[in-house]
């Protein structure tokens, strides 16, 4: 068994080494089709960190009126918090809102005068609401407004801004859903394309030796005698074609580093390459390995008659 | 040890290629089957070693009949039966050597067996010292006995020749014939188709002439006739 595997082994490199130029044209097809997978990755990274950063922009924000008592608000709070769609809520004292509102105007003068003049803090506190998707603004904001209705008597809640940014959040909400509905179909479709011509390069190199594998089938070799070799080369396909597009990717992400930080906001394609390595190593050699392997079994089965 | 039992192989369309044949081979006969392209002599010899398998009839070897046989049994069967063919058939990017090793090693031979007994049987068909070349560096003569070498080199029970001088020049097939003669005298049934009238007449045994997929003669110690 140990010898035979041994055996197996050393035709499939033989074959890898021998089959130069069917080897080579192999590795590049293969090369491209992992370029492209691990292209999917990183454009699926941008788009979610793309989307993510424009998600964290909105919030909803309920203003307190300069009555409401701490324990008023704290209640409020405690009670949007067991929202299992908030993702947080930060509460903004009216002191700080004061202070934020002074920094805002430091340069205006007659503004803080105006301020000054008051005596007393006009600003109300505020509970910033961050929901975990942005599709689910609208319900917290429903829930909000029961809560303000039944509590109009007590003079609490003086504005909710959702409804002021309504139209914006909704607008966005859908160019979320659409870019992430068309970024799953692209990678999709670009991933199973690619799949298929390394697949049938792979068919092609197996299919030029297809008399080779009669002539072992004739000797009396076993399925997995004549097979393993060219699943050793599919494997090796793989290996040198993932290595070959990690070690592209290097020089290729640190040239669009700069660049991609500008275009995507804080997005830099070199750094998450770096940080997100072994993720891409595991999925680009992976895949590559796998689709080798997989080609291989599937493309010699079809010449394989005992 | 071959007996083929009114065995008939028809293709999609056409007549068929083989018709109602019986035949018995014995241990360590040289039997020659003989007749035009398209008599059925490859069809016959194929269904013997399960490339093919008959419409009709059955084919027995030892006694087992061979359609019945498993998967493994098929791959023990192929082990004992050497073959060889016009276009020789050799792994094109293995050397030599290991074209032959690939034959031992399915058999499960070791690696000490194996580098003992690829340069006797080189030495048997006279190229011992091509044994590092690659098919592609071997003349055609010197390719059909690197073939003969790996057919043999697992001492097989019947050695299979599919028109083995075709693409030879005369003096090399003479020398591939004396070859099997040799092979057959060791004790191994030869199981010979061609149509090359003098390859016949110098071996001088069994012939068995074939005529649209049919059997039409079968002299003990024959002369090509047709």
């Amino acid at each position: 068994m140990l010898v035979n595997l041994k055996r197996i082994a050393r035709y499939g490199f033989i074959g890898f080494v021998r089959n130069g130029f069917v080897s080579l044209a192999a590795v590049l097809i293969m090369t491209i089709t992992l370029f492209v997978v691990a292209g999917l990755i990183i454009a699926g990274a941008a788009l979610s960190s793309t989307l993510k950063q424009v998600t964290e922009k909105v919030d909803v924000t309920v203003y307190f009126t300069t009555e409401a008592s701490e324990e008023q608000i704290t209640e409020i709070q405690r009670s949007i918090e067991m929202d299992p769609s908030v993702a947080f809520v930060r509460y903004v004292s009216r002191e700080e809102a004061l202070a934020v509102f002074r920094e805002r105007h430091q340069n205006d003068q007659l503004t803080l005068q105006a301020l000054d003049e008051l005596g007393e803090n006009p600003l109300g506190a505020s509970l910033e609401i961050r929901a975990k998707e942005t599709s689910q603004y609208e319900s917290i904001a429903e829930s909000l407004r029961a809560q303000q209705e039944a509590a109009a008597s007590a003079n609490v809640i003086d504005k909710i801004n959702f409804y002021q940014n309504k139209a914006a959040i909704d607008r966005l909400t859908s160019i979320i859903e659409t870019s992430r509905r068309i970024g799953i179909a692209v990678m999709l479709i670009l991933g199973l394309a690619t799949l298929l011509i390394a697949f049938n390069t792979i068919r092609l190199a197996i299919y030029t030796t297809r008399d080779e594998i009669g002539v072992m089938n004739l000797v009396g070799a076993s399925r997995w005698y004549v097979r393993g070799p060219f699943m050793i080369a599919g494997v090796l396909y793989g290996l040198v074609s993932g290595l070959t597009v990690l070690l592209l990717l290097y020089p290729l992400t640190l040239w669009l580093g700069p660049g991609s930080e500008r275009f995507f906001g804080s997005f830099n394609v070199f750094s998450y390459f770096l940080s997100a390595f072994p993720l891409i190593f595991l999925v680009v050699v992976g895949s590559g390995v796998g689709l080798g392997a997989l080609s291989s079994y599937l493309a010699v089965r079809r010449y394989l008659y005992t | 040890m071959i007996y083929y039992d009114k065995v008939t192989k028809a293709y999609n369309e056409g007549p068929p290629a083989v018709q109602d044949v019986t035949l018995t081979i014995e241990p360590g006969e040289f039997v020659s089957i003989v007749g035009h392209s398209g008599a059925g002599k490859t069809t016959l010899l194929k269904m013997l070693y399960a490339e093919t398998q008959p419409t009709e009839g059955a084919i027995y070897f030892r006694s087992r009949e061979i359609k019945a046989l498993s998967a493994q049994e098929l791959r023990e069967l192929r082990r004992n039966i050497g073959t060889i063919f016009q276009d020789f058939r050799l792994l094109p990017t293995k050397t030599v050597y290991e074209n032959i090793a690939f034959a031992l090693e399915v058999a499960g031979k070791s690696d000490d067996d194996i580098a003992a007994d690829v340069p006797h049987v080189l030495e048997l068909v006279g190229l011992a010292e091509k044994l590092w070349s690659f098919p592609s560096e071997l003349s055609g003569g010197e390719q059909q006995r690197i073939a003969i070498a790996r057919a043999i080199v697992n001492q097989p029970d019947v050695l299979i020749a599919d028109e083995p001088t075709g693409n030879l020049d005369p003096i090399n097939a003479h020398d591939v014939v004396e070859i099997l003669k040799k092979i057959n005298d060791l004790g191994t049934t030869v199981f010979l188709a061609t149509h090359n009238k003098s390859v016949v007449d110098s071996v001088g045994r069994r012939v068995v002439t074939m005529d649209q997929g049919r059997i039409v003669r079968d002299d003990k110690s024959g002369k090509y006739l047709l």
